[in-house]
């Protein structure tokens, strides 16, 4: 399979690409790991006239960690994998960054790709979510922040505009003890996810003080699961708690029957995600400040 | 269609070959340069056959544009061995374990094992079936590649002490 024709271009600078996806009348799109939009083009379910390649360009990599994490859109799955100083500060990208393709795939694919396009069995864009991420959207005409809870608007359709891309991902540090958990129901490597949930926690005497949900491959966007979310802050998380968290998850789930399974069975298993990342992050809370749960990872 | 002209290494050598900017890495690979080692299983990504090394990136040619891959230094399996024969130990691990029965997933596990041991030297049996999960084999059931691979890092191992 081989993608019909097109004209490829690699532009020296962020502004360069920016002004070439302004496209004029040919209809041009980005390319950076490709591992989205070359699939697609040879399925001509994709019929760009014109790729412009941004993953060379040092304006859009890079992972930044203070107050806030930032993180360019041309940065692989493998590069935030590699990235220590990430592991340490939000290694629930590195859960997440695990479950997605296979290697060969997350040498390539970047970030912005992932939470780009609006593919909803994407995994970073719930994750997003999750976190309260803002994206950075870019086109020849200059930026603006859209929150990843307001980005996707259904399948492949977000709020991007023509010529406009995502340039950064940013998000506020979590706070170094807080729980997290990326849960992820799949067939197989390299599948989407049946059901996936992201959660992260904060704990404080006992009681949740922050709670976020979100879900993904179970609608036709990324779900944050808000009620879910607001209900747990205040409780001890306690079986109770989480039962009424999974439910209220539950009711927010749109998915449609495919071959991972029934629109029941997909609810089902949208429960068990959310309790298993629920009770996962709950045992992790406050750990990572001493360093300690982190060695699961490193396995 | 207007071709492009890009240049690469390959297995050490200077390449310039002139390509459509659709036509994808495995088909200059295999059909301009005539290295046939990296072969086309399924081109859609999943099987892992079609793995070359890329500027220490483990690739998929099949999802891969030549021109992307302009400047690169490339590797294939017909650069693993010696320029005398000599075999890589991964290929010599394949040999002595017998991690290939028909042998159309080999090149691909060779080089996606390849490029796994250059980052992780010393990896558990966890960490190799983690790292070759994006190859597929329908004959071995994994089971004597994984055996190769270990075999490769002993031999690795004992050589650098």
């Amino acid at each position: 399979m081989i993608p019909g024709e097109f004209t490829y271009k690699r532009p020296n600078s962020k502004s360069e690409a920016l002004s070439m996806l302004s496209g004029g009348s040919q209809e041009a799109r980005a390319i950076a790991g490709g591992h989205s939009i070359l699939p697609m083009m040879k399925l001509r379910m994709a019929t760009p006239e014109v790729l412009v390649d941004i993953s060379a360009l040092s304006e859009l990599k890079g992972i930044s960690i203070g107050k806030n994490i930032e993180i360019g859109a041309s940065v692989t799955q493998h590069e935030m994998l590699s990235s220590q100083e990430l592991l340490k500060a939000c290694p629930i990208i590195s859960e997440t960054a695990k479950l997605i393709a296979d290697p060969q795939i997350r040498y390539c694919g970047t970030i912005g790709g992932n939470v780009g396009n609006g593919d909803p069995g994407n995994d970073m864009p719930a994750l997003m979510q999750c976190l309260d991420a803002t994206f950075i959207l870019e086109n020849v005409s200059g930026s603006r922040e859209v929150a990843a809870r307001d980005y996707y608007q259904g399948a492949y359709f977000t709020s991007a505009k023509a010529g406009e891309i995502v340039t950064k991902v940013q998000f506020k540090t979590p706070d170094p003890a807080h729980g997290y958990a990326y849960q992820k129901l799949k067939r197989k490597v390299g599948d989407y996810a049946t059901a996936a949930a992201a959660v992260v926690l904060e704990v404080s005497k006992g009681k949740v003080k922050h709670a976020s949900i979100a879900l993904t491959n179970l609608a036709d966007t990324p779900l944050y699961a808000r009620a879910a979310s607001e209900m747990l802050i205040g409780t001890e998380l306690n079986e109770t708690d989480i039962r009424a968290a999974v439910t209220a998850a539950q009711a927010v789930t749109a998915p449609v029957e495919d071959q991972r399974g029934s629109i029941d069975y997909k609810v089902a298993m949208a429960g068990v995600m959310v309790s298993r990342a629920l009770q996962l992050a709950k045992s992790r809370a406050g750990e990572a400040k001493k360093g300690g749960p982190l060695g699961w990872l490193k396995r | 269609m207007a071709k492009t002209l890009i240049e690469f290494t390959v297995n050490g050598e200077e390449q310039s070959v002139a390509v459509e900017d659709r036509q994808l890495l495995i088909h200059t690979l295999r059909e301009d340069l005539k290295l046939t080692g990296a072969h086309i299983g399924c081109e859609t990504t999943h099987c892992g056959a079609c793995t070359v090394d890329v500027d220490g990136r483990s690739v998929k040619s099949c999802t891969f544009l030549t021109v992307q891959a302009a400047g690169a230094a490339i590797t294939t399996v017909e650069g693993l061995a010696e320029p005398d024969g000599t075999l890589h130990a991964l290929q010599e691990g394949f040999r002595q374990e017998h991690g290939l029965q028909c042998g159309f997933c080999t090149p691909g596990m060779l080089m996606r094992s390849y490029r796994l041991l250059k980052e992780n030297p010393n990896p558990t049996e966890e960490e190799i079936r983690w790292g070759i999960s994006g190859n597929l084999c329908r004959c071995t059931g994994y089971q004597n590649i994984v055996k190769s691979i270990q075999h490769a890092v002993n031999k690795l191992q004992s050589e650098e002490v």
